[in-house]
């Protein structure tokens, strides 16, 4: 049987207090880099920032860094299983219309097509 | 300092296994409302993928300034939860009750600017519906980000009420004494809800407010 | 020779978790995992019946070729009510919440679920969900498909949809909370000695059916309650005149709705192994594969949703690599009928009603996989999608497998569940009868629907009638089988044999305690030291005196 560490430990004050601060820089950090043009590189920057973010947030104020393996996979997991629905999903719409003379019926164009 | 015993439910061996459990099966829930926020973001995936000009145009009619005041309550109330926590497994019961009702009131400000956000939208004709007006080449696409923003906005606030009504419902069992470091789960779990509603919205915020705000600038 | 004793209480009766306690309230307010078990039962049969109406009425109408018997309409809210009752408030609860609440427990050797007040809260839900959709019925019903396929559901559709949504979000909820309870029962509460390698396969099918619950089932609930705001509030997401796509609710529709054909039948294949290994008297051939195979198969279940949107207008591209997957996930479900085949092989086959089940799960369920086959071929799909062909495939696994399954299931633990024998000639004759019914019905269905008689239409050319009405002759056959164990099931209540506490001879904890068991399953906790299926390797094992 595997001890749960997490639910026993306490985690000190500063780090809830270092990891607070970190949020708020990065929070601060995402809002200005939108207003750079960074081309395609803002989506990422956004989606790293909010990663980070979510990260620290689920390691030490939900104390996953202090559980388990068995937590951090379902902690997990459904990001995991979203990223294989918008990965597929959108591979659908991106390949709409792709092969010539097949467009059929759809309201929904591909932005990739002129 | 009164008397404290573990309070172990009997198909239990012990307090540890009630408390791995009790964790275990909170998170196994977060997973579900992982999926189910996921679904929304699906679609704003499929529609950003196909109206990019559109997403970006509807961005800008978001009210940055709200937004971002409503980003940091939400990660102060994640930091004043993780601290009421951290009192109830230290016997700090009045720093709990502090933590908790610093919880409800910043969760209470946040849906108050929500609720400000909304009204904002109405005066603007912005609400998506027969009632939508906007100038523009993309209006429909713009109607369809408000109606994700609703939608998406909506769920989250809806999860936030809930929130604030089960952390009032353990406020007054703390006031009561019935937390201590031998009995924290409750607290814990409702925190561990609460923070995966703070992590909702770091998604929601860039996704929704921050869509190339550059280009808003002169 | 089955003498049936009336029941004779000697002094003192023994304690069990039926007479436990009396009264209404212990019942409706029970949080023993073995009445819950009960409570649902009693449900799910009276919404198989429910479902059993609706596809009477449907198969009647079907009878001639104009229709006469409903208007279009109703028809049309005929059929969306017996699917929509029979995916929601049948298949997907069945096994799970009746022999899973019963049992997981008791296999593990523990003394409930983790959490057995949200097992009571998931009943209720579940109630409060199924009151919804009855009241659909009489509120002017709901005419889009179990599908609720958009723009029709979300703008045009004039019944009482957002009921029926709602009544479905409910429900699923009730699934998502057994489903947590399973996870975390199986992970934590097992008995000393249980490795995962050594749970019953029962155990591991449900494990694997939990986990496609827990991540499947919020994405239908949220496609439902977009559809509810779209037509509420009329903020069109899906609405083509927006530029929304009508596909994109396929998508999220269908990402839960096909691995929801896994939480069905892979509870059903739990039921089988245990059902092989019982009545052949072997190990199970291929413990790991069996067990693995489960997993893989909720895996890849989540991989090929697309396969029943081949001609909706989603992307050529899309509908190729949907199509590869889903031969992929065909796969872990051969090899476990290659393993219970050979489980089979040099057994001591016991011709029970139990095994009679198994041995037409098998069968049916080849031909069911099989033309799954056909129709993740995307080149065959184009024809027969929308025909009677997939109606008959869908079928074949959901009636032919996993109700079969069901039955099998009820019979080898009912001597447990309630302490009473069922009249064995009995429960082998409805098996025939079921087992004849259903062919008839549906085979004739795969006939006419490579034929090109389309699904969900009650008007059709004449050509077609002979296999209506083979069909319908068929469905008469199968509900009178079906009604047959609802009577002799339930006259064992009263009259039939008491049950030893191991009926069968069959291994497994379950069979250890008594029958009925005690309200804390076990007198002590048991220490596990053996696999599962732990049947001696004789070739002449001894047949059990049971029944």
């Amino acid at each position: 049987m595997e001890q749960e560490h997490g639910t026993h430990h306490i985690v000190p004050v500063r780090i809830y207090l270092m990891v607070f601060g970190a949020l708020m820089v990065l929070a601060a950090l995402t809002v200005g880099a939108s207003f750079i043009n960074l081309g395609v590189f803002n989506n990422l920057i956004a989606l790293a920032i909010a990663v980070t973010k979510a990260g620290l947030i689920m390691a030490f104020f939900m104390h996953l860094k202090y559980s388990s393996r068995l937590t951090w996979i379902v902690a997990g997991v459904g990001f995991f299983w979203l990223i294989i629905f918008f990965v597929i999903t959108l591979g659908d719409y991106m390949a709409r219309g792709s092969i010539p003379g097949m467009l059929g019926p759809q309201s929904v164009y591909n932005p990739w097509l002129n | 300092m009164a008397h404290k015993t573990a309070v172990v439910a009997p198909y239990f061996h012990d307090i540890d296994q009630q408390r791995e459990v009790n964790a275990l099966g909170m998170w196994a829930f977060l997973a579900t409302e992982v999926m189910f926020f996921g679904g929304l973001f699906m679609a704003y995936v499929v529609y950003r993928f196909s109206y990019p000009e559109g997403f970006i145009e509807g961005s800008h009619e978001l009210n940055l300034l709200l937004g971002s005041i409503n980003t940091v309550i939400l990660l102060v109330s994640s930091f004043t939860m993780a601290m009421a926590v951290h009192s109830a497994q230290t016997d700090a019961k009045r720093k709990l009750v502090m933590f908790l009702i610093l919880t409800i009131l910043l969760g209470t400000v946040f849906l108050g600017i929500k609720g400000v956000e909304y009204y904002e939208k109405f005066a603007h004709h912005l609400v998506p519906g027969p009632n939508f007006e906007f100038h523009g080449a993309n209006g429909n696409h713009v109607q369809l980000f408000i109606s994700l923003y609703f939608a998406t906005t909506g769920l989250h606030a809806i999860h936030m009420i809930i929130g604030v009504g089960v952390l009032t419902y353990f406020l007054i069992k703390a006031i009561m004494g019935r937390y201590n470091s031998l009995n924290y789960d409750p607290v814990e779990m409702v925190g561990l809800y609460w923070h995966f509603v703070d992590i909702a919205w770091v998604f929601i915020f860039p996704l929704y407010y921050l869509i190339e705000r550059y280009l808003t600038l002169g | 020779m089955t003498v049936s004793s009336p029941p004779v209480k000697l002094g003192k009766p023994s304690e069990n978790y039926l007479n436990w306690a009396y009264g209404i309230k212990s019942w409706l307010l029970t949080t023993d995992h073995k009445r819950i078990g009960i409570l649902y039962l009693i449900s799910i049969t009276a919404f198989f019946a429910l479902g059993g109406v609706a596809a009477g009425l449907v198969r009647l109408d079907l009878l001639t070729p104009q229709g006469d018997l409903l208007t279009n309409d109703n028809y049309n809210k005929a059929f969306t009510l017996h699917g929509v009752i029979m995916v929601f408030f049948f298949l997907i609860p069945s096994i799970p919440a009746t022999m899973g609440n019963f049992f997981i427990p008791i296999m593990i050797g523990a003394k409930d679920l983790a959490f057995p007040r949200l097992n009571l809260a998931s009943w209720y839900v579940y109630m409060i969900g199924g009151l919804f959709t009855l009241s659909v019925v009489v509120l002017g019903g709901v005419d889009t498909g179990w599908t609720f396929y958009t723009p029709y559901s979300s703008t045009y559709a004039n019944t009482a949809v957002i009921l029926a949504a709602v009544g479905i979000f409910t429900a699923g909820f009730s699934s998502i909370f057994t489903a947590i309870n399973f996870l975390v029962t199986i992970h934590k509460m097992r008995a000393p000695g249980l490795t995962w390698f050594r749970l019953p396969l029962f155990v591991w099918a449900h494990y694997a059916t939990s986990i496609i619950i827990l991540l499947g089932t919020p994405v239908l609930a949220i496609t439902l309650l977009l559809v509810g705001v779209e037509r509420l509030f009329r903020i069109g997401i899906f609405d083509p005149a927006l530029g929304g796509d009508p596909i994109l609710f396929q998508h999220l529709f269908w990402f839960y709705s096909h691995p929801a054909v896994y939480i069905m039948v892979l509870p059903s294949m739990g039921i089988i192994s245990e059902l092989i290994t019982a009545f052949s008297r072997r190990r199970i051939f291929g413990y790991k594969a069996i067990a693995l195979s489960s997993l893989a198969i909720a895996l890849l279940g989540f991989l090929v949703w697309g396969h029943h949107m081949f001609v909706s207008g989603q992307s050529v591209y899309a509908g190729l690599v949907f199509s590869i997957l889903t031969y992929f996930v065909a796969i872990p479900s051969a090899i476990k009928v290659f393993n219970w085949t050979a489980t089979l092989y040099k057994g001591t086959i016991i011709y029970k009603t139990p095994m009679l089940y198994a041995m037409g799960f098998i069968g049916l369920f080849t031909i069911g996989g099989l033309t799954g086959l056909f129709l993740g071929a995307a080149a065959v799909d184009v024809h027969v999608t929308d025909t009677y062909f997939v109606v008959a495939h869908f079928h074949y696994v959901m009636v032919g497998a996993t109700i079969m399954a069901y039955l099998g299931g009820l019979h080898f633990w009912w001597p447990k569940m309630t302490g009473r024998m069922y009249n064995e000639s009995w429960g082998i004759s409805s098996a025939i009868l079921i087992f004849i019914g259903f062919n008839l019905t549906f085979l004739p269905q795969f006939v006419m629907g490579y034929m090109g008689m389309p699904r969900r239409y009650h008007v059709y050319p004449e050509e077609f009638q002979i296999y209506h009405v083979a069909s319908t002759a068929g469905s008469t056959i199968m509900a009178v089988g079906y009604l047959l164990p609802l009577i002799y099931l339930t006259m064992s209540l009263f009259v039939g044999k008491k049950a030893e506490d191991n009926p069968w001879g069959a291994a497994g904890l379950e069979w250890t305690t008594s029958s009925p068991p005690p309200h804390d399953n076990f007198a002590e906790t048991p220490i596990v030291t053996e696999e599962a299926y732990a049947y001696p390797e004789t070739k002449t094992a001894e047949v059990p005196s049971g029944a």
